[in-house]
């Protein structure tokens, strides 16, 4: 059994939550479909904690799909960075729906709740599989099952707003799938393979080696790379629309806003970061560094795009009196460290880009929960309605007060480790512009949350407010687990940056899905 | 305690706080079980420390790593020298007396909040004795944030439109400065030197002289240690101490008198010493310029003091200044400034602690914070003021007082290395600090007061005693006399602190 268990432990955490969703919707009671899926997502946890354990002791994991072996069958490649990320996206996952009942009747008409659940758990179902699978085309697929189901969540949404911010997403969400979809279509017609690894083993064969003259080492090229470079700047900006990064972000501060706050939790917390995942594989994997950063300019558009990302939505972050696009805009200056750490395609870069695809993960998972407990007692995302809730609600302001600080990035906080990750890594190549620059734009951070924090304790308290009590138990636990872990994953990061860490040695050296 | 090797004396340190922190949650409904869990481990940490003192000063170097748990590649050490074990020391020290002026004062004036005052209070001296014991910069820079953070909720304590406005310049400077500057100039050493390990003479030295980094460089390099150590309060980044003083007065005490500002200048003292190594900064001239900005801030915060009528302002700015001192002890970088930048931390803290208990004695016995309505205030509160003026004394660098020591050997140092205009700005400073503190007890005793016949305490022609509670009263008298005893223990703590400076030679 446990041998068994162990053979399929690559694809159970996808299967399982995407053969409860049906079932949510063919029993239609709110009730059974509320323990199924939060069964299937505490199963679904457990079990890609026991994946990164097995990675951690075995190494990869390749598992086919129906026993077809690849490049022909679909191959599910678990590696430390996939493991590392699924555990994360399932935790959050399970967290998020433990936390939601009381703020998912508030928000949510009761009869839609069983499709609530059922699209909760096909949108998990779509991020596992992005970060599982070893196919390219596997990757467009579970995109666009957690695509779907996202527009459909948000649209659930309170307000006559919802649905068309659901919209707004669908249009530019459809956009970045199809880009992703004509890039890999020019690979499989270049390569005849839909396999990561394959495609990166056949595109080998058209690269040039470094011509050298007058003992000066030219870049690499491929040879007919025409194709080659139309694919990848298909693929990049297809997913560059889906991480939105700035400025193809124009559709998350809506959906983000207007979405239910369990919604918006789960979505903050996990999506954007698959799809900077699916970035990463598709650079390091497939094509190589050498080729994104080497042959093309990626690294300076990144970072030049990120940092414009990072000041603008920064700013803009500042200005706004709704507290949950407060966080959105945020969200988009975050994605931008990410990319920052890419960019400089180093251990130490990688390690912090994807750490903080981690300790982001966290942080914003954790304050759009305490955003879901005050809209619950104060029926409002509006920073007016929030003034000198502190004192009624004192451990939901004290839960803002402590993730605002991992935002800001105060040591003691993962957030400290992602900004010192970075900043040293930037240090090492030499990158002091970037590294100042970096610092000072962290700083609007301390503006954007330290507003709100002024807003909950040092204002005279609104209508609202003096009316409001502490938010349930249920909820305030959940939450506080997460804040928890932005501390804990503060101090002690074996788990965190260490993981990261082997995941960026293991894509440095090569490593396709 | 004789069988407690040092290194588990480090553990206890730092572990009492946090033990104290949680003892004060704990008992929390009950003010006198909770007040008396603070001040049992305070005084119990103060004997630790002074254990701990007796194997460092006798040349013991005990360490403590936690290895990189925290960061790859970075690790979490503590490493107790001479000047840290000073700091420590003069810190835990002061956390005894502070914590019964502390209740004398916050019942006296019935403040709110006392557990977490009283919670927040402990989580800074954990941060101040880990900084002190720190073995890296890392490590260093890591306390140095909690404390900024964990202060924050005792200056905003009576959370007030005031209270908000002082919070959001203290957490806004100190943020920015140490984020902006103090991190990047951690990363810059560390992409240089390859180590953030405070070692005796220096990590930069190999680094110039293998040409990572040039004298230019170095001096910018300083700059942004000595800005970015924005509680070392140099100006122009000096707007937060002034902030601070909304805090209740037992805040402004021990921890922007002590703690918190000592935390910055001691970091200073320390990178000038354990990273830059002094005969560096002698060599490539990389402190000039701060020289000149140490200088200047010691002149004009004193300027900015006379203005100020406010009690608690006139004190801040005074720290401001006094402060540069120490910062300028670093920037001139011989042995003898570095020395008296070190006992500076010492005799500065002591005096100034009486200072502000003295404020908040006054304000809590009379209800008066500003100087002018002190007049003749004296003659009913004769121990705060006697003990005001000794400290005084102590603070302008005369002796008895502790401060004549320091100053000297400031003095001696800005002569050795050939700047003998400093000596200048020593002078003037201290006559300008004649200007700005001894006017306050003088007037208090000889002046009349403003309505003679009104005032209650003038019966038959005699004065009738009414000092603050006697809780606020015992502390300030103790550590006035602990600024004369300092001026006759100089000779030990200048003993004490010698192999900082030798060590590098």
């Amino acid at each position: 059994m446990i041998e068994y268990l162990h053979f399929h432990l690559p694809v159970l955490p996808i299967v399982i939550p995407l053969m409860i969703a049906p079932l949510c919707v063919l029993l239609g009671s709110r009730h059974v479909a509320n323990v199924l899926s939060l069964f299937a997502c505490w199963v679904t946890f457990g079990l890609s904690l026991l994946l990164v354990s097995r990675v951690c002791e075995l190494g990869e994991i390749s598992y086919f799909l129906g026993g077809w072996k690849p490049p022909y069958g679909i191959e599910y490649a678990i590696d430390p960075l996939n493991s590392f990320l699924m555990a994360m996206i399932a935790g959050m996952g399970a967290i998020v729906l433990t936390y939601s009942g009381p703020s998912l009747r508030d928000e949510v008409p009761k009869s839609k709740h069983y499709l609530f659940y059922s699209l909760y758990l096909l949108c998990m179902t779509g991020l596992m599989g992005m970060c599982a699978t070893g196919d390219l085309f596997n990757v467009f697929v579970f995109l666009e099952i957690s695509s779907l189901s996202t527009y459909a969540l948000i649209s659930l949404g309170k307000t006559r707003r919802a649905p068309l911010a659901a919209f707004q997403y669908l249009i530019m969400g459809t956009i970045g799938a199809t880009f992703l979809l004509i890039g890999i279509g020019l690979l499989y017609q270049m390569t005849g393979t839909l396999n990561m690894a394959d495609i990166g083993v056949q595109l080998e064969r058209y690269r040039v080696a470094a011509v050298i003259v007058d003992g000066i080492e030219g870049p690499p090229h491929w040879e007919g790379s025409r194709t080659m470079l139309v694919a990848f700047a298909f693929l990049t900006v297809g997913l560059c629309i889906k991480m939105a990064v700035f400025p193809l972000h124009t559709w998350l501060p809506n959906s983000y806003t207007y979405a239910p706050s369990v919604v918006t939790c789960f979505v903050a917390a996990t999506a954007t970061k698959v799809s900077v995942y699916a970035f990463i594989r598709v650079v390091f994997g497939i094509f190589t560094p050498e080729f994104a950063f080497e042959l093309l300019p990626l690294d300076t558009a990144l970072w030049s795009f990120s940092l414009v990302g990072i000041f603008v939505a920064s700013i803009a972050a500042i200005y706004q009196t709704n507290i949950k696009r407060r966080l959105a805009y945020s969200s988009i200056a975050q994605v931008g460290y990410m990319l920052l750490g890419i960019s400089m395609a180093n251990q130490d870069g990688l390690t912090a880009g994807i750490v903080h695809m981690f300790n982001h993960g966290l942080i914003k998972g954790a304050l759009f929960m305490v955003v879901g407990c005050f809209v619950l007692r104060l029926g409002s995302v509006q920073m007016d309605d929030w003034r000198g809730a502190g004192k009624t609600m004192p451990w939901t302001s004290l839960a803002w007060a402590i993730g605002g600080l991992g935002l800001i990035g105060v040591p003691v906080t993962c957030g400290f480790i992602s900004k010192w990750l970075l900043l040293t890594a930037a240090m090492e190549d030499e990158l002091y512009l970037v590294a100042a620059l970096m610092l000072i734009s962290s700083l609007l951070a301390v503006i954007y949350v330290w507003q709100v924090v002024e807003v909950l304790y040092f204002s005279p308290p609104s209508e609202k407010a003096k009316k409001a009590t502490e938010a349930p138990l249920i909820m305030l636990v959940t939450t506080y687990v997460v804040v928890a872990a932005t501390l804990v994953f503060g101090v002690w990061t074996t788990w965190s940056a260490g993981l990261a860490g082997d995941a960026a040695r293991f894509l440095l050296q090569g490593g396709a899905p | 305690m004789s069988n407690v090797t040092p290194e588990t004396l480090i553990q206890i340190c730092m572990g009492l706080p946090l033990v104290a922190l949680v003892l004060v949650v704990i008992t929390g409904k009950i003010a006198n079980l909770r007040e008396a869990c603070t001040i049992t481990i305070s005084s119990v940490l103060f004997f630790v420390t002074c254990q701990l003192a007796g194997h460092v000063f006798s040349g013991a170097r005990p360490e403590w790593s936690l290895g990189d748990v925290m960061m790859p590649g970075f690790e979490i050490a503590f490493q107790v020298e001479p000047l840290g074990m000073l700091f420590a020391l003069v810190a835990s020290g002061l956390w005894v007396l502070t914590t019964i002026y502390a209740i004398g004062y916050m019942r006296g004036h019935h403040e709110i909040n006392q557990t977490r005052f009283f919670a927040c209070f402990a989580i800074a001296i954990f941060a101040a004795l880990a900084a002190a014991f720190s073995a890296n910069l890392f490590t260093l820079f890591v306390m140095y944030e909690v404390m900024t953070v964990s202060t924050y909720p005792l200056v905003t304590h009576h959370g007030d439109e005031k209270a908000r406005n002082g919070g959001r310049v203290y957490l806004g400077i100190l943020l920015s400065t140490s984020v902006a500057f103090f991190m990047l100039a951690i990363a810059w050493t560390w992409s240089v030197a390859g180590t953030l390990d405070f070692t005796p003479g220096g990590v930069l030295a190999e680094a110039f002289s293998e040409g990572k980094i040039n004298a230019v460089q170095l001096a910018i390099l300083f700059c942004l240690f000595a800005f970015g150590i924005g509680k070392a309060a140099l100006m122009p980044f000096h707007r937060w101490l002034p902030a601070a003083m909304v805090a209740p007065t037992p805040v402004s005490a021990l921890l922007h008198a002590v703690a918190v500002v000592k935390v910055g200048v001691f970091s200073v003292l320390k990178v000038a010493i354990y990273i830059f190594g002094i005969d560096l900064i002698a060599d490539t001239h990389a402190g000039d310029w701060i020289c000149y900005v140490a200088a200047a801030s010691i002149l004009l915060a004193s300027l900015v003091a006379m203005t100020k009528d406010n009690l608690k302002a006139r004190l801040a700015y005074s720290t401001i200044s006094q402060l540069a001192y120490i910062t300028l002890g670093a920037a001139i970088a011989t042995e003898a400034s570095m020395l008296g930048g070190g006992m500076h931390i010492a005799m500065h803290a002591v005096g100034k602690i009486t200072l502000f208990f003295c404020a908040g004695a006054i304000y809590v016995g009379a209800h008066k914070t500003n100087i002018s309505d002190m007049r003749g205030l004296g003659r009913t509160m004769p121990f705060t003021f006697g003990a005001f003026l000794i400290a005084t004394i102590s603070i302008i660098g005369l002796p008895p007082g502790g401060g004549a020591w320091s100053k000297y050997f400031l003095a001696l140092g800005a002569v050795d290395s050939g700047k003998a205009w400093l000596m200048g700005t020593l002078m003037v400073s201290s006559l300008l600090n004649i200007a700005y503190l001894v006017p306050i007890p003088i007037l208090a005793f000889m002046a009349p007061t403003k309505n003679e016949t009104d005032d209650e305490s003038h019966v038959d022609g005699g004065w009738k005693i009414k000092e603050g509670p006697l809780l606020c009263v015992v502390p300030l008298c103790i550590t006035a006399i602990g600024s004369v005893v300092l001026f006759f223990f100089a000779n030990q703590i200048y003993q004490w602190l010698i192999p900082i400076v030798q060590s590098g030679h």
